[in-house]
């Protein structure tokens, strides 16, 4: 249990001894930052107009505002976690650092749970720029919080699944820049599954549309947290943090 | 304390290594050689659990490194040929890591850290990026990293590559004092370091095992007989080389002799003598005895290099018989 933490500090503090970790907060919060400026900007001037147009229509912030920035974060995500899982295995093995891990006592999952944990933390970290953006709202009005929190566990799982999909296309390659590639298609692909299949109700677009990560994630952007959801991503992470320890364990067999 | 039996590792097209069997005592330290792509890699890479054989076991302190790799991993400290550093940690956080990594508790750490930093000599480089280190730090940062804690056995790929003479002999110098509580295999090239390091060798060719024994034995089993240099002068005027010959070949067991150039009057032989004979003694009373002086008188070995040759190369074998009857 504990090598798992061992190994998830190193990989945080490798993460944060390289400009990665703060270009990509940088990045993130003023991505965010600007989405929140647009969207706050254009409620109020919604409400303003309402306002003048004598109509008063129920304004409500979770819904206008909050909802449509979490779903935006989620896709902002994705181009995010193919620079956080690239470098996971694949620099490891160009440099030969995974012969050390291999070779010391400590279980393949402990390190596969570990890398996945620490570039969870790091998605963490990134998501916390948005967290104070939102926190803003709360000097301001009266949202209500419990959706918010949803919303955040649905942008963590489905994130944690993403970062899971991305340390198994890291283990296939020594180039990192590959690894990176590879994987922001594949997160590509499963956003996209969502918009292919959108009004097909057929059997084979349910299957589909049931693949896509967005689709999960929308009942969690509602305030709505739903079994199957949850279900859904721990099972996809579960999946992948799988067949990253089996391509682990091929690299025994290749090298 | 190491038992390998006819440990075999195929890939898809190639064997790697092919039925190889060897053992190697509790604290003996014993060289791995052979020429690049024998399989001195693959093998090491085995006994660490690092790849599985294809076929054979290797046990390691009794635990088979197919069964029980969890507990062979903790008895072993692994050095290979590219040292696996991470250039944008410092060495005493990396050491910490490898430590932490290898079970030493968060209590020791620290201590055990500052042992192996002052054992291996990278003291002045503790808080120093590895990434800035120079070629010889990272080689001992390497070595740091396989000792610290403290295993019983330690395997290592090419210890010395890359490190300037003096760096050598103090790495040599280190696993020398290591081996007493260590059990070593050691893998080169460099044949002295072989022959002054090692007790044993085990000699491997394109993934076969060609030979396992001590030098001295190699030595005497190649050779089959002694050989001797011999150094003679002269108390009074010039010596007459041919019969200073012909009185060396008249010692009983000897079965010829060879002149070398002579020098300022001294005249030089290489002696060897029949099949499980001891000449030593004999020559230098017959020298003696005929009233010359004995300047030198001076076993000489197959060199490791000679036995190396004969062993990975038949071809190379007839070249050097034929310089030497030459000579």
């Amino acid at each position: 249990m504990k090598n798992i933490w061992i190994i998830c500090r190193k990989e945080l503090k490798s993460y944060f001894a390289s400009p990665i970790a703060y270009l990509l907060i940088t990045f993130f919060a003023l991505v965010f930052g600007f989405g929140f400026y647009t969207a706050t900007r254009d409620f109020v001037r919604f409400g303003f107009m309402s306002q003048l147009q004598g109509r008063n229509m129920p304004m409500n912030v979770n819904e206008q505002v909050i909802r449509p920035l979490l779903g935006f974060a989620s896709t902002v995500a994705l181009f995010l976690i193919p620079l956080i899982t690239m470098r996971l295995f694949a620099e490891e093995k160009k440099t030969g650092t995974i012969e050390l891990l291999m070779t010391s006592p400590v279980r393949d999952w402990e390190i596969i749970l570990g890398k996945w944990f620490g570039a969870l933390l790091l998605y963490l970290c990134v998501l916390a720029t948005s967290a104070i953006n939102i926190a803003v709202l709360f000097g301001f009005g009266r949202p209500d919080w419990k959706p918010i929190l949803i919303g955040y566990l649905g942008l963590i799982l489905q994130g944690g699944t993403l970062l899971a999909i991305g340390a198994f296309i890291s283990t296939l390659t020594k180039n990192q820049i590959i690894a990176g590639g590879v994987t922001f298609f594949v997160c590509l692909l499963l956003w996209l599954l969502s918009w292919f299949t959108a009004f097909d109700s057929t059997g084979y677009a349910s299957v589909v549309n049931y693949l896509s990560i967005v689709t999960h994630f929308e009942g969690f952007a509602k305030g709505v947290l739903d079994s199957k959801d949850v279900v859904f991503y721990l099972s996809m992470i579960f999946f992948s943090l799988f067949i990253t320890s089996r391509s682990m364990e091929s690299l025994r067999w290749r090298a | 304390m190491i038992k390998v039996q006819g440990l075999t590792k195929r890939y898809a097209r190639t064997v790697a290594v092919d039925n190889i069997s060897f053992e190697v005592e509790k604290g003996q330290i014993v060289g791995f050689l052979g020429p690049n792509g024998a399989g001195k890699t693959t093998t090491m890479r085995v006994l660490t659990c690092f790849l599985p054989p294809t076929s054979g076991t290797a046990t390691v302190a009794g635990f088979d490194v197919l069964e029980n790799p969890h507990e062979v991993k903790k008895r072993i400290g692994y050095l290979p040929e590219t040292p696996p550093l991470y250039p944008e940690m410092e060495v005493s956080e990396y050491l910490t890591f490898v430590g932490r990594l290898k079970g030493i508790s968060s209590a020791d750490i620290g201590r055990r850290v500052g042992e192996v930093t002052e054992r291996c000599a990278v003291g002045d480089v503790r808080n120093k990026l590895i990434g800035k280190l120079s070629k010889g730090y990272r080689q001992r940062v390497g070595l740091a990293q396989a000792i610290i804690h403290n295993p019983d056995v330690l395997v290592l790929d090419e210890p010395t590559a890359g490190l300037d003479p003096k760096q050598i002999i103090e790495t040599r110098e280190l696993i020398k004092h290591l081996s007493g509580d260590h059990t070593i295999i050691l893998s080169t090239h460099i044949l002295p370091e072989v022959e002054h390091s090692c007790q044993r060798v085990v000699i491997i060719n394109q993934g076969k095992l060609v030979a396992t024994d001590s030098v001295a034995n190699l030595t005497n089993r190649l050779r089959g007989s002694e050989a001797v240099a011999l150094e003679i002068g002269s108390p009074n005027g010039p010596l007459d080389a041919a019969a200073v010959q012909q009185r060396l070949e008249q010692v009983t067991g000897v079965s010829r002799v060879l002149p070398r150039e002579p020098k300022d009057g001294r005249l030089f032989f290489e002696v060897e003598s029949l099949q499980g004979r001891h000449i030593r003694a004999d020559l230098a009373r017959a020298v003696v005895n005929a009233g010359w002086n004995l300047n030198e008188l001076r076993a000489v070995g197959l060199s490791l290099e000679d036995i190396f040759l004969q062993l990975t190369g038949p071809e190379k074998k007839a070249v050097t018989e034929a310089e030497a009857v030459k000579v």
